[in-house]
């Protein structure tokens, strides 16, 4: 557990992460050793590694932490939790940090300015559904998103249609009303909390 | 022995030969999984990178309905969920986890739940891997006794992925990082199991949609480990990598210059296999790269004629690491 004493040499930034978490991450406890990025099969592609990204935090870095390709890059494969010393909930934290930057509405400036749109657009279709629909989920983020990609997805998307692996059709659940109202509370628990 | 079932989004059309050919195994061992009725998507990587309690809730919502419909009655193990995508047991562990953890989360899990007249007691349910059932439930012996066409000469890569042995948010089965629960299962069937050093590597998740190049190294890396190992194929447990490896192992192709042609099959269907079942009745035929070559081996599959590679320039010299070599290996 981090003191109080070494709580207040922390930026407002850093709080606000703490915060924002679902649950503690102890991101106070960080010791700087880089286990987190030697472990990450992005690391190279980052900006910065999750180590330097925490110090970033610590020092109150917003813009350029919000910025960075690191939480985006973030494959969630679980090896920095597992091997960290500290027992630091870096995943948690880098979903944290994409969620930061789209209500920051950092999202479109970030370096991997196309993952908050795959994301968004899952979401919406989860929201819609209840269930994820790939060929409507591609089509529309390939149109919306990167409209001069969509022919390198297209041999795989035949691929996918040939091998009668995509529906062509949403698979809505039964009770999407019943789906649509917990979310929509949710949301509001979720907005009150952050005000 | 029956357990409450979540199948995901992916094993309803995607990755269906995974559901066809557990729900064929299951059968064979006596082993029933009941749907949970009305389930709804975990939310994979995506939801949670957009919403904080959202994202909680949709996954709760999920719990609810199997705590309430695994609750002990008609023989189901009370409280049991199988799950066999990795991203559905890790969404569904890790909330479930989080809920007991903190009564904040879960009080504010709760208050959304009841705007769909739900609720969840954080602690009912048990969420278990497909595998872990499996190889630790049922056990090697009783699958062993099933073998009616052993994998003979086959050689195998066992390939786990990240999120069934990481983090274990509701404890372990296996290494978290070098599992061999699979490499035993294998072996139990008769195949040659290959030494797979990046085993639990990860296959790059939803990254062929943020960064193709970032997407097709992670793939490639894990390719190259199973040539070098001479697989005749990957097994897995998890549809998004099966569907990595698969399906874009000719955009690495293009991209590296290299001729890879390793089939990715489900550890479910090479069961159903070696059970002497049929390849259509496992959903062998829906794979990019063709499995009948390697089928061949074990007499599971006519031995078509595989087509040749394309020829290809490389367009990026390898510039990668050297993984550890074994060109002398002792069977």
């Amino acid at each position: 557990m981090a003191t109080s004493a070494s709580l207040s040499r922390t930026s407002d930034f850093f709080r606000e992460v703490v915060a924002e978490a679902p649950v503690d991450p102890h991101l106070e406890a960080c010791l700087q050793c880089g286990t987190c990025g030697g472990s990450c099969p992005s690391g190279p592609d980052m900006d910065h590694t999750p180590r330097a990204l925490f110090a970033m935090i610590a020092a109150g870095m917003r813009d350029a932490v919000l910025r960075s390709n690191t939480p985006w890059y973030c494959v969630s494969c679980y090896y920095c939790m597992e091997r960290c010393p500290q027992e630091i909930r870096i995943t948690d934290v880098m979903y944290t940090l994409k969620r930061m930057a789209i209500k920051a509405g950092y999202s479109a400036q970030t370096t991997a300015p196309k993952a908050p749109g795959f994301a968004q657009t899952f979401v919406d279709h989860v929201e819609n559904y209840g269930r994820s629909f790939e060929l409507g989920l591609i089509t529309r983020y390939y149109l919306s998103h990167r409209p001069l990609d969509a022919l390198k997805m297209a041999p795989l998307g035949m691929g996918l249609l040939k091998r009668k692996r995509l529906d062509l059709s949403p698979r809505p659940i039964r009770q999407i009303d019943q789906l649509k109202a917990i979310l929509d509370r949710a949301r509001e628990i979720d907005a009150a909390h952050s005000t | 022995m029956r357990y409450g079932y979540y199948p995901g989004c992916s094993l309803e059309r995607n990755a269906g030969a995974y559901h066809t050919s557990l729900m064929a195994v299951a059968a064979q061992l006596g082993v029933e999984f009941a749907e949970v009725d009305d389930w709804n998507c975990c939310g994979a990587t995506e939801f949670i990178a957009v919403n904080r309690l959202r994202a909680y809730a949709l996954v709760s919502r999920n719990l609810a309905l199997a705590a309430r419909q695994t609750n002990g009655s008609n023989g189901a193990a009370k409280g049991q969920l199988v799950a066999p995508c990795s991203a559905c047991y890790l969404n569904l562990s890790k909330v479930e986890h989080y809920l007991s953890q903190s009564p904040a989360l879960a009080s504010g899990v709760n208050n959304a739940l009841a705007a769909g007249g739900l609720s969840y007691e954080p602690g009912s349910v048990r969420v278990r891997h497909l595998l872990d059932v499996l190889v630790n439930d049922v056990g090697y012996e009783k699958v062993a006794a099933r073998v009616r066409r052993p994998l003979h000469g086959l050689r195998v890569a066992p390939y786990y992925g990240c999120l069934v042995v990481r983090p274990g948010f509701q404890g372990r089965f296996d290494d978290p990082e070098y599992p061999t629960s699979l490499d035993r299962l294998m072996r139990t069937l008769g195949a040659t199991v290959v030494d797979f050093p990046l085993k639990a590597h990860c296959c790059g998740g939803h990254m062929t949609q943020i960064s193709r190049d970032v997407a097709l190294e992670l793939i490639r890396r894990l390719l190259k480990n199973a040539a070098d190992y001479q697989a005749d194929m990957i097994v897995t447990l998890c549809p998004m990598c099966q569907l990595n490896l698969d399906a874009f192992q000719e955009s690495v192709n293009g991209l590296f210059g290299t001729e890879y042609r390793i089939p990715i099959l489900f550890f479910t269907q090479l069961m159903g296999l070696a059970f002497g079942l049929s390849p259509a009745a496992v959903g062998i035929g829906k794979e990019f790269v063709d499995a009948r070559p390697a089928l061949a081996k074990i007499g599971a599959a006519a031995p078509a004629a595989a087509e040749a590679a394309p020829k290809r320039k490389p367009r990026r010299g390898d510039q990668s690491l050297p993984l550890p070599q074994m060109p002398e290996e002792e069977l």
